[in-house]
C-alpha cells in the first residue's frame, strides 16, 4: 500500500522523468543535426549532463523511496565523496593525518547518525564546536607548525562544507509540521528540484542571453541575464511545486526565491576556491559535471538556511 | 586465477577506488591490448594496485607487477595477495643471495605474453623528492627486449593517503597517468637511457593539474 507521500513523490519523478524524456530527445537531435562526428562540446557537454542527470534522478528517487535511510545513506556518501574532493586540494599534510583520519571515519557517521535519531541539540553543534575545537587539537599535538592556522581552518571548512551543510537536507526529515507528518521526504524532494532547476535553468538562460558577465574572474560561463532568468523561473518552478510542501504558493516562492539565492552565491563562492587551487572542476567523476561538490554547491549553501526557516516557522520541534 | 584470487582481487581493488576515487589519464598511449612495460613512482605499496585497478580487464589480466620477494613472501597474507592474486614476478633485491637474475625473470614473463609494473626507483620514495635516482635494471630489461614499449606511468597523490608509519588510509583523489612511450636506442648508453626515461616520467607528472 502506498503511502500519500509516496504517491506525490512518484507524481514528482514521472514530471522529472518526462522532461529528461524530452531533454534527452533534443540533445539526440541537436547531435544529430550539429555535432554527428561528436566535435561540437556544447552539445557533447550539454548530452553529458542530461545522461548524468538520469543516474541522479535514479539514484534519489531510489533512496528518497527507501524513506529515512536510505536518505542518510544517500547524502552520507554525498559528503564522503564531496570531503575526499575537498581534503584533495587542500594544503594538509602528515601532521593533520589524524585530524583528517577522524573528520572522515568519526565525525561524517557520528553526524549522520545523530541526523537518523534525531538528536537535533548534538548535530546542530557537532561540527561547528566540537570539532571545530577538537581537530585543532589533535594537530597541534602532532606538533607540526608550518601553516598551523591554514591547515587547521581548511580541515574547518571542509567539514562545515561537505558534512555539516550538506547533512541539512537529510535533517529536513526530522522537522515536526502540524498537518504534514509522513510527508518531509517531500522538502528534501522540493529542495533538489528547485536547487538543481535554477542550475539548469541559468545554464539555459545564459546560453540564450547572456551579454554581460556577473562575476568574469570567478566565473566566466555566469552571465546576469543568466542569473535572472534562471532564478525567476526556478522561483515559479518552486511556486508550481507547493502541493507538495507544507506551504502556500506564495511560501513555496518566496523559500524558492531564498534557496535560489543561496544557491547563486554558494556556486560564487565555491569557484573562488577552485580558481584559488588551480583547478576548473572540484573532480571527475560525473561526466560533463566534474565532481561531487561542482553539483552539490548550490545545494550546500541553501541546505542549512531553508531548514532553519523552515523549522523557525513551520515546525514544532 | 582461483575463485578465492578473484574475490579478493574485486576487494582490493574496491576498496582502493572507495579510499582514491582514483583515474586514469592517457595521455600519451591509448588503453589497447599491446604488450608493455610500464614504469612508475613508487611511493607505497599501494602503486601497483592502483595502476592494475585503472587498467581495463583484458589488459589487467595480462599485466604482472615486478616486486620484492622479500616484502611479499613474509606472511601467508602477502604471499597469497602478490602471488595468486596479482601474480606477480618476484624478484630477489639482495645481490649476495639471490639464485636468479631478476632481468633474465622480467625478461622471461615478457616472452610468456604478460606486460609487466616495474618501479625503477628500486625502492619506495619517502624523500621530498619528486623522484629517486633510477636503478640501471630498466636499461638492461629494455636492452633485452628492444621491441616493447616503455611506458612511463605517474601516480599522483597516493603518498599522501597513506604517509609511510601510518595505517589507517585518509580517502583523496588519486590519478595514474600514462605518458608517451619511448624505447632504448641501439647506440643509447646506460646513463644516457636511464636519465631519458627518468625525465620522461618527470614530464607525464607534470601534466597532472592541481597540486598533486
Amino acid at each position: 500500500m502506498m503511502n500519500e507521500h509516496q504517491i506525490d513523490l512518484l507524481k514528482l519523478l514521472g514530471g522529472l522523468t518526462a522532461v529528461l524524456v524530452l531533454a534527452s530527445l533534443a540533445g539526440r537531435l541537436l547531435k544529430r543535426k550539429l555535432s554527428p562526428d561528436g566535435t561540437n562540446t556544447v552539445i557533447e557537454n550539454l548530452n553529458d549532463r542530461v545522461n548524468a542527470w538520469w543516474v541522479m534522478i535514479i539514484l534519489m528517487g531510489g533512496a528518497l523511496l527507501f524513506g529515512r535511510l536510505g536518505a542518510i545513506l544517500l547524502f552520507g556518501f554525498a559528503s564522503f565523496a564531496a570531503l575526499r574532493e575537498f581534503v584533495t586540494l587542500t594544503d594538509t599534510r602528515r601532521g593533520d593525518h589524524w585530524a583528517l583520519a577522524s573528520a572522515f571515519f568519526i565525525v561524517l557517521p557520528v553526524q549522520y547518525y545523530l541526523v537518523y535519531i534525531d538528536w537535533y541539540g548534538l548535530y546542530s553543534i557537532l561540527v561547528p564546536v566540537y570539532a571545530f575545537l577538537l581537530m585543532p587539537i589533535i594537530s597541534a599535538v602532532r606538533g607540526d607548525t608550518d601553516h598551523f592556522l591554514v591547515r587547521v581552518a581548511e580541515v574547518q571548512w571542509a567539514l562545515m562544507i561537505c558534512v555539516f551543510c550538506v547533512s541539512h537536507v537529510p535533517a529536513l526529515l526530522t522537522l515536526q509540521i502540524p498537518g504534514y507528518e509522513g510527508r518531509n521526504l517531500l522538502l528534501i524532494a522540493f529542495l533538489v528540484v528547485v536547487v538543481q532547476s535554477s542550475d539548469v535553468l541559468q545554464y539555459v538562460w545564459g546560453k540564450m542571453l547572456g551579454r554581460t558577465k556577473i562575476a568574469p574572474k570567478l566565473s566566466p560561463s555566469k552571465t546576469v541575464e543568466g542569473f535572472i532568468g534562471g532564478a525567476l523561473s526556478a522561483t515559479l518552478v518552486g511556486a508550481a511545486l507547493f502541493w507538495m510542501t507544507p506551504f502556500t504558493p506564495f511560501q513555496a516562492g518566496l523559500l524558492s526565491f531564498v534557496i535560489v539565492l543561496m544557491g547563486f552565491f554558494g556556486g560564487l563562492v565555491m569557484s573562488a576556491i577552485k580558481r584559488d587551487r588551480g583547478v576548473k572542476d572540484w573532480g571527475h567523476l560525473i561526466a560533463g559535471h566534474g565532481g561531487f561538490i561542482d553539483r552539490l554547491d548550490s545545494v550546500i549553501f541553501s541546505a542549512p538556511i531553508f531548514f532553519h526557516l523552515v523549522r523557525y516557522w513551520w515546525s514544532l520541534t | 586465477m582461483s575463485f578465492l584470487a578473484r574475490l579478493a582481487a574485486g576487494a582490493i581493488t574496491l576498496f582502493a577506488r572507495f579510499i582514491t576515487a582514483v583515474r586514469a589519464v592517457w595521455d600519451g598511449i591509448e588503453p589497447v591490448p599491446r604488450q608493455r612495460i610500464y614504469f612508475a613512482n613508487h611511493v607505497s605499496h599501494g602503486d601497483f594496485i592502483l595502476l592494475w585497478a585503472v587498467l581495463p580487464p583484458r589488459l589487467r589480466e595480462q599485466t604482472r607487477p615486478v616486486a620484492g620477494a622479500d616484502y611479499w613472501l613474509k606472511s601467508s597474507i602477502r604471499r597469497f595477495i602478490g602471488r595468486d592474486v596479482f601474480n606477480a614476478v618476484l624478484i630477489d633485491r639482495d645481490r649476495k643471495t639471490r639464485a636468479d637474475d631478476p632481468i633474465k625473470q622480467m625478461a622471461d614473463a615478457l616472452d610468456g605474453g604478460a606486460s609487466l609494473i616495474i618501479f625503477p626507483e628500486g625502492t619506495r620514495n619517502e624523500t621530498d623528492n619528486p623522484l629517486l635516482p633510477f636503478k640501471s635494471g630498466i636499461f638492461h630489461l629494455a636492452k633485452q627486449r628492444p621491441d616493447i614499449d616503455l611506458v612511463p606511468v605517474w601516480i599522483a597523490n597516493l603518498n599522501r593517503v597513506m604517509p609511510k608509519g601510518e595505517f589507517v588510509p585518509i580517502p583523496l583523489i588519486c590519478t595514474v597517468t600514462f605518458g608517451a612511450p619511448l624505447r632504448v636506442e641501439s647506440d643509447e648508453t646506460k646513463d644516457v637511457f636511464v636519465k631519458r626515461a627518468r625525465d620522461a616520467l618527470l614530464s607525464t607528472s607534470e601534466t597532472v593539474e592541481g597540486n598533486a
